[in-house]
């Protein structure tokens, strides 16, 4: 869908400053990046925030953008660079690079065999299941969110992934990996709750 | 040399990404399914992995447009108010 919609916008068009095009490209792909601030920052007013900052630093480079990556990609990079700064400004140790601690497949290892996986649909996407869900990706670090984000939310490739954050390919795999194992321990304690209490309720 | 490098969880654990993404080796996937088979812990952690994706897809809805306001403020803000016609969402 993204590529259909990335083929009836010119890039040459947008390049020689043609306002049309740029409110094309704005209605294209605002939805996304929105929900991307909203999945990263957690409250709508910096959501906002990142979309205006995102498409202005947009228009400002648009005569730069040499077009070796797919417009959404670039535009995920930049809104990523935005919600960055704004998180660092409550929270300036926040490093995405940060190579050190979760590039490793160390500790990792899955401690809750609860087999949850065969739950009716209905009560895994109930509305306090889906709570759980979100608080769970909220809980994940931020470099490991960052990655999840892009591959299991918003549904970009390894390699696109990578780009955006510049990260190596291995790094996202191994983040990603990470990120997934992380989730699955905190909702399989969550269901794992659920299922003893209605156990014990008969 | 031992049988596979599979016939243990944490061999498994390193390709359970690529495994649930369809991106493994038909070879390596049989080592895994092999292992999985005998292995009721890792059965749980890919068959709980995997829903976990799927949940995160189920209760994300990509249709969700931009709230009308948001979109409305974008416009006035990147000065293209001249073409803040309805969406079409």
């Amino acid at each position: 869908m993204v590529e259909t919609i990335s083929q009836e916008i010119s890039l040459e068009a947008l390049r020689n400053g043609d306002r049309a095009e740029f409110a094309k490209l704005v209605d294209a792909y605002s939805a996304p990046i929105y929900r991307l601030g909203l999945r990263m920052l957690g409250n709508e007013q910096d959501a906002e925030d990142v979309l205006q900052n995102a498409f202005i630093s947009a228009l400002t480079h648009l005569p730069n953008f040499e077009g070796r990556s797919s417009v959404l990609t670039w535009l995920y990079r930049i809104a990523v660079n935005e919600a960055l700064m704004i998180l660092r400004r409550g929270k300036p140790e926040i490093n995405i690079d940060d190579t050190e601690s979760n590039d490793e497949i160390d500790n990792i290892h899955p401690t809750q065999f609860v087999d949850w996986g065969a739950l009716p649909e209905d009560e895994l996407l109930s509305a306090e299941g889906k709570q759980a869900l979100d608080h769970a990706i909220q809980n994940l670090p931020e470099n490991l969110r960052m990655v999840f984000l892009l591959r299991d939310i918003q549904d970009l490739s390894i390699k696109d992934t990578a780009d955006t954050l510049n990260l190596t390919e291995a790094n996202v795999k191994v983040r990603l990996l990470r990120a997934r194992l992380m989730l699955r321990e905190q909702l399989s304690y969550y269901y794992g709750e659920r299922m003893k209490k209605e156990k014990s309720n008969g | 040399m031992a049988e596979s490098t599979h016939n243990n969880c944490e061999g498994l654990l390193g390709s359970l990404s690529d495994y649930i993404d369809g991106e493994l080796g038909a070879e390596l996937c049989r080592q895994i399914e092999k292992h999985i088979a005998e292995c009721e812990d890792c059965r749980i952690v890919v068959d709980t992995t995997r829903k976990t994706i799927d949940l995160v897809h189920a209760s994300n809805d990509p249709q969700t447009g931009l709230p009308d306001d948001v979109r409305s403020r974008l416009f006035k803000r990147l000065n293209l108010d001249d073409y803040l016609k309805p969406s079409a969402k």
